[in-house]
């Protein structure tokens, strides 16, 4: 019988545990999965006093409505997001990137996430999960990972199988960016493509659709004319390329994604720029902006001193 | 052997090797990636063989591409290295349930089906690559008359243990997902467990593969 654990009141609309995601197993068919916004996985877990690596619940849009029993825990949110703890004897008003203490008979209620998707909860001690090659991380459609695959549900229960006793008071001075211009390198196809075509996939404006989840990112704008074939051998595909089937609208490959494609790859967004596009909400506007190899390894190392920066400022 | 490597972003390496496929160009690219998946090299997080391509992805924190590329330009393929060719028979029930696209196939091959059965049913296939979804392998070669293309549309859901073609390749559902191959019929094996984390599939790249034709009764009645 486990005494510390959360009962899910609202599970809230795509909630998951997600960690560091898993390696070398594309070859069999399974992604990396994985938190979508690594950094902001990351500072969730250094705000609590975690491992680097811990599991957290990764939420879309609306969050779960978790009702604590157990002894006092910390946890933190991070992202853009709208939350209220509940006590016995008043309603806090949550702030992301500093820890707040969960007591017996507590609530959180992460309302939404705000201009973006994807928000992170963590807790100074560890849940009780199943792990699958060595990750949590739960890939819904292939039903991998914690909690048999699946995300969580109404009046489940969470179980805490340790507390760390971790109560410093974290805090952290950051504010997420939207971002408009997606750098991106060509892509291996990009020549499948005609010369309006190429144009039209650096100058116009896209859309986000709806169509848009943990496997993949639909965007919608001018068709993109394909003049050699829309169908290539099927091949590996990696996290971040942009492939264009024959309807003409790009399709960016996200961390769920199949690992195997028949469509032609035009670009592929740089490392350094993945998390903030996966926080675009649909109806987001977005332009792409080429890049070359090098600046894209430049682009990457600033983005990570600046990550290690701002975990050594908590 | 691999005929050019380029960047396809900026943490991958994207293999070639020549535009045909068939099966001594795939054995090359199995051989490539289970030398460099011995070979552990630091900062490879994964490594994807297709048909006549090898995508080997990293982490750009401990590697970048020109110096992948340089150990990988330079590697060399373990001599003696030979796959090991497991053989395999799958049970397969081509009753109306689950031979969701027969009657398409029959018009579009302009085949009968018994004729498309018969010559799916005496062919050995080989296994080209795994993956899409988990597990799912890609067999190859259908014979020249039962290659037809993917549905205009595809289902929104496909039934698990479906058996789809394709082209020169017949593949199999491991588990419900979207897909647009034109359906045949269904196995009752399970071909992707993950509970087995060594060995979640059952059919691996090089293995060989006969369908069996069954009854429905036999479906129905099967066991592992």
């Amino acid at each position: 019988m486990n005494k510390n654990y959360f009962e899910i009141l609202r599970a809230g609309i795509n909630s998951t545990f997600q960690d560091l995601g898993r390696n070398n197993l594309y070859h069999i068919g399974i992604p990396f999965s994985g938190a979508m916004d690594n950094r902001n996985y990351l500072l969730a877990n250094k705000l609590t006093g975690n491992n680097h690596n811990d599991p957290v619940i990764e939420f879309a849009y609306q969050g779960p409505h978790l009702k604590y029993h157990g002894d006092k825990i910390n946890i933190a949110i991070t992202g853009d997001v709208s939350f209220k703890i509940k006590k016995s004897d008043n309603l806090i008003n949550g702030e992301c990137y500093q820890s707040f203490i969960l007591e017996n008979d507590d609530e959180l209620d992460i309302i939404s996430t705000n201009k973006s998707v994807y928000g992170y909860l963590a807790i100074s001690g560890t849940f009780d999960l199943k792990f699958q090659w060595s990750s949590c991380s739960t890939n819904t459609k292939a039903k991998i990972g914690s909690n048999n695959g699946e995300k969580l549900s109404d009046n489940q229960k969470i179980n805490v199988k340790e507390i760390n006793n971790n109560f410093v008071n974290r805090k952290l001075n950051y504010v997420n960016t939207k971002i408009e211009n997606i750098r991106v390198i060509k892509g291996t196809n990009f020549n499948y493509f005609s010369e309006e075509g190429k144009k039209i996939f650096f100058k116009n404006e896209f859309k986000v659709s709806k169509l848009s989840d943990r496997m993949g990112m639909r965007l919608e704008g001018k068709k993109i004319e394909n003049i050699v074939d829309t169908n290539i051998r099927s091949e590996g595909l990696i996290k971040g390329v942009i492939q264009v089937p024959a309807d003409g609208n790009p399709i960016i490959m996200l961390s769920d994604h199949g690992t195997i494609g028949g469509y032609p790859k035009i670009g592929v967004v740089v490392s350094a720029d993945y998390d903030k596009l996966v926080q675009l909400t649909p109806g987001s506007r977005v332009k792409f902006q080429e890049v070359d190899l090098s600046s894209a390894e430049t682009l990457f190392k600033l983005y990570d001193l600046e990550t290690q920066n701002l975990i050594s400022q908590i | 052997m691999i005929k050019n490597i380029s960047n396809l972003g900026d943490a991958s390496l994207y293999c070639d090797f020549g535009k045909d496929v068939n099966k001594d160009i795939n054995t090359q690219v199995i051989k490539y990636f289970k030398t460099i998946q011995k070979k552990n090299i630091l900062g490879v997080n994964n490594i994807t063989p297709s048909y006549n391509k090898l995508i080997i992805s990293f982490d750009l924190k401990k590697i970048n591409f020109n110096k992948l590329k340089k150990i990988i330009d330079n590697i060399e393929i373990i001599k003696g290295e030979s796959i090991q060719n497991k053989k395999f028979e799958i049970p397969v029930c081509c009753e109306k349930e689950f031979s969701l696209d027969i009657k398409r196939l029959e018009k579009k091959l302009k085949m009968k089906e018994e004729k498309i059965y018969e010559s799916f049913f005496e062919k050995e296939f080989f296994c080209y690559m795994t993956g899409f979804i988990a597990g799912m392998p890609f067999l190859g070669d259908l014979d020249e008359n039962l290659r037809a293309k993917r549905l205009d549309t595809p289902r929104v859901k496909v039934p698990k243990g479906s058996i789809g073609l394709t082209e020169q390749f017949a593949n199999i559902y491991t588990f419900e997902s979207p897909g647009g191959w034109n359906i045949i019929g269904n196995t009752p094996l399970n071909i992707f467990d993950s509970t087995k984390e060594k060995e979640p599939n059952l059919i691996n790249p090089g293995d060989l593969v006969t369908f069996k034709r069954i009854s429905k009764e036999k479906y129905q009645n099967y066991h592992e």
